[in-house]
Parts: structure tokens; C-alpha cells; sequence
């Protein structure tokens, strides 16, 4: 397997199932000594260009950078840029790339990071467009199942609330599907079922299948994970559907009761309520890991775009 | 029905029946000074009717754009009065500035001075997908 420096990560089908075995290796290596990697970046820029708000993804990023001994610069929301003042993406990125050694973005246009990659010179990391992709929250997803569950293959694993609009299901069911026997339980409401481009992703991947139902209480006893999304405000044109649908299936400490002793539980964060306080107690509960582990592979991811990831370890 | 046979351009043979008057919109001739000719529903021993276009002096055309109006035609280039190339259109790979993406969250419609690429998904559906945002048209 070739080395990932100076690729970009647009999407999360842009990694082998090898390149991203590398990644998790290297992201289990850096969680061990962690010490090592503290200075790795040193002398490197990352440039975060946010163009609308995020907490999680753009602090896990900058976090992962710091901890490499790297340096950051960018913006938080698009007011803070020149796009304001009419600028576009590619002169942005062009010019950012000047200055920087890698480039985070992330813009509510779909196809922006492409845009970004096709006018910079160095790696660029889509950190989410729009409703399309989030290849590191993939990635993330990807590294928790295998630390929790040990493996990446024969897992039954249940997708719940809204599976329509959230993107993070739709790119977690593709790549999973590359890894034999996955089971998967599409959990939702009517109006919320998953596209049958999603449903295609599954025909065709090894030996997976897939079983649809309304009833979270059902499916529970049967998964090895149950990933939880939240219904996003922002998906709905009709504040009544919102309503109505929001609280459909929230995860609590009696539903817990009927889920087997090794089933975890994720989620991307944030959560509204459809997983009660009382669940993080439970130790099944890993979303809060899985938010520690996408700074993890970050840095992995980081350190790998750059061409580092062997320094660390001579 | 009789047509003159011409020295030099081309004869777009096998066109689908109907589609005629589509391709001839789309490669823009100049009817006030070009020789055009355009027959319509000619008998077609493979698909019973066709439509057939020759037009004089006419030689350079976007294939691409051909193949993907009507990818079952054949475009004829006459030269001195003889067949020197017969191409089978075929629907493109990619195209480019072709298809315009009607997806209105995708960059295409905000980003200046960007081309609109699509690739084809699906020969047998006629599907191409955005580039940049993955949305699905048919031709």
C-alpha cells in the first residue's frame, strides 16, 4: 500500500479498506504514546476554513493538530472570510494554500472541498458539504466499532432515527458495506427511511443485507451497535413534521434493558434527547469515546496527508 | 423522395424518429447560408422510422454532445464526395458544460467560472451523475 501524503480525503470512498486499516493502525499507535507524536508536526500549518458554524468537528480538528505540535490558522464562520465580500472557493483555497501545509474545510455547498482540492497545492480534508459528505466522521465511526467490537466484518449493526436526511448514516452504510456479512437495521420513522441509493450501497456490497422496521424495542435485542442520529431541525421545511417526528425514537435506560451485554451504543454527536441522560451511565454507551477517537484518527489522518507518520516511531 | 448527396460535411444517419428537429437546433447551422437537409420519418429496415440530417460544408461537430442527444445515430463525414469516417455515436464518458446541475445546495450554482462535469452512471438507464454533488440526471 502506497503512502496517503499529499492526497486530499473528500469523500470517505476516497481510502482503500487497506489505507483505512493503515489509518486505524496508526491512530491505535498514537493513542498508546501518545507522547510520541507531540512534536510531529512542528513547523506545520493547518488552515481551518469553516464557512458555517461547528463546535465538535472544528475543535476535534484544530485539538488534533495542536497535540501533533503544529500550528493553526482560519476562520469559524463564513462573516470571518472574504467571502463576504464575494470571493470564491477556489480563490480562497488558492490563496490559503500559501500559507498552509494542509487545508480543513468546510462549507454548506455540496462539492465545495472538490472545488477546494481541484485549486490547492496542498492535502485538503472535507470536514463536511453541506448535506453530502463527512469522510472523518466515517472514519471515526469506522475506528470506534473496531476498538469496541474488535473487528469491522460480520456485525449486525442497527441505524436509528433519521436516516433520510443524515448524511453520517448514509456514508457509514458504504463503508461498511466493503466488509463481509454486515447485517444491517434500518430504524425509522416512514418519512425518515433511507434513500434506495442507500439501499443500493448495500445490494451490492459482501454478503451484507438489510432488514427495515418502524419498532426501535424490536430490533434492539438482535445488534452488535446500535447507532443513534438525531433528527435535525434544519432537514425540515415543516416545523409540525419536526415536531411530530422528533421524539419517535428516543433510547433510555428500559429500552437498554432489552439490548444484549456487549450491543454499544453511538452516535455523532450532538444529541438532542434522543438518547436520555441516563444512558450515558450505561457502560454499552461509547459516543463520547467515539468523539475522543475522532480526534485520534484526526491525527492519524493529519500526520498521514503530510507524509509523517513514520517519523514518530524511528 | 430524393436528396442531392453532397461533396463535403455530413450525414447524421439512424437518427432516432422525431429527434430530428432537436439535433438540428442544437448544432446551430446557419439555414440563411448552409445547404441543410432534413428528412423525417425515412423508412429504417432496423427500427421501422428514422430521421436522417445531411448538411453541406459542415464537418466539425461535438460528438459528445451528439451522443449524448441520441446516442443511437451514426454521423457520415463526406469528403470530395466520398465516406472517409463513419462514427457510431455512444453516450460520453463525461460531459462537460452539457448538462447544467439543477441541484440548487450544489457549488455549481454559486461558484463562478466552474464547469459543470457529469459521468455516466448507468449506460443502460441513461444516468449521469454530478461531479461535484452526486446528483443523478437522465439524458
Amino acid at each position: 500500500m502506497g503512502s496517503l501524503k499529499g492526497r486530499s480525503l473528500l469523500e470517505p470512498g476516497d481510502f482503500t479498506a487497506e489505507e483505512r486499516t493503515m489509518l486505524f493502525d496508526l491512530a491505535d499507535r498514537i493513542t498508546e504514546e501518545p507522547g510520541r507524536v507531540s512534536a510531529a508536526a512542528a513547523s506545520k500549518i493547518l488552515a481551518s476554513l469553516f464557512f458555517e458554524p461547528s463546535t465538535r468537528t472544528r475543535l476535534s480538528f484544530e485539538t488534533a493538530m495542536l497535540r501533533l505540535g503544529g500550528q493553526v490558522v482560519g476562520f469559524s464562520e463564513a462573516a470571518s472570510s472574504s467571502a463576504v465580500k464575494g470571493e470564491s472557493i477556489a480563490d480562497t483555497v488558492r490563496t490559503v494554500g500559501c500559507y498552509s501545509d494542509i487545508t480543513v474545510i468546510r462549507h454548506p455547498k455540496e462539492g465545495s472541498c472538490r472545488v477546494a482540492a481541484q485549486n490547492s497545492d496542498v492535502p485538503v480534508v472535507n470536514a463536511g458539504d453541506g448535506g453530502h459528505h463527512h469522510p472523518t466522521q466515517t472514519l471515526t465511526d469506522l475506528l470506534t466499532i473496531r476498538r469496541e467490537k474488535g473487528r469491522l466484518d460480520h456485525l449486525k449493526i442497527g441505524l436509528c432515527g433519521d436516516l433520510k436526511f443524515g448524511r453520517t448514516v448514509h456514508s457509514l452504510v458504504k463503508a461498511m458495506s466493503v466488509y463481509e456479512g454486515i447485517e444491517f437495521f434500518l430504524i425509522s420513522p416512514e418519512e425518515l427511511t433511507v434513500p434506495s441509493y442507500v439501499i443500493r450501497d448495500i445490494e451490492r456490497g459482501r454478503g451484507c443485507g438489510y432488514t427495515e422496521t418502524r419498532n426501535m424495542g424490536a430490533a434492539i435485542g438482535a445488534l452488535d451497535v446500535l447507532y443513534m442520529t438525531r433528527v435535525q431541525r434544519e432537514r425540515f421545511f415543516n416545523e409540525e413534521d419536526y415536531i411530530r417526528l422528533k421524539d419517535s425514537y428516543i433510547l433510555d435506560a428500559e429500552k437498554m434493558r432489552g439490548a444484549g451485554r456487549d450491543m454499544i451504543v453511538m452516535h455523532p454527536l450532538p444529541r438532542v434527547n434522543e438518547i436520555a441522560a441516563e444512558v450515558d451511565a450505561d457502560p454499552r454507551a461509547v459516543y463520547f469515546k467515539q468523539a475522543k477517537n475522532g480526534m485520534y484518527v484526526r491525527m492519524a489522518l493529519i500526520l498521514a496527508l503530510l507524509g509523517l507518520e513514520e517519523e514518530p516511531w524511528k | 423522395m430524393e436528396v442531392n448527396s453532397i461533396e463535403n460535411g455530413i450525414v447524421i444517419d439512424h437518427i432516432r424518429a422525431g429527434f430530428g428537429m432537436k439535433v438540428l437546433q442544437y448544432l446551430d447551422v446557419d439555414t440563411g447560408r448552409d445547404t441543410v437537409a432534413l428528412i423525417m420519418n425515412a423508412q429504417s429496415s432496423k427500427h421501422g422510422r428514422k430521421d436522417i440530417i445531411k448538411i453541406e460544408n459542415l464537418i466539425d461537430v461535438d460528438m459528445t454532445a451528439l451522443g449524448l442527444l441520441d446516442c443511437g445515430a451514426t454521423v457520415n463525414i463526406i469528403e470530395g464526395g466520398r465516406l472517409t469516417r463513419k462514427v457510431k455515436l455512444e453516450l460520453p464518458e463525461k460531459v462537460v458544460d452539457v448538462i447544467k446541475c439543477k441541484n440548487p445546495r450544489c457549488v455549481t450554482s454559486t461558484e463562478p467560472s466552474i464547469a459543470h462535469i457529469f459521468r455516466l452512471v448507468d449506460p443502460s438507464t441513461e444516468e449521469y451523475r454530478c461531479e461535484y454533488c452526486d446528483e443523478i440526471v437522465r439524458v
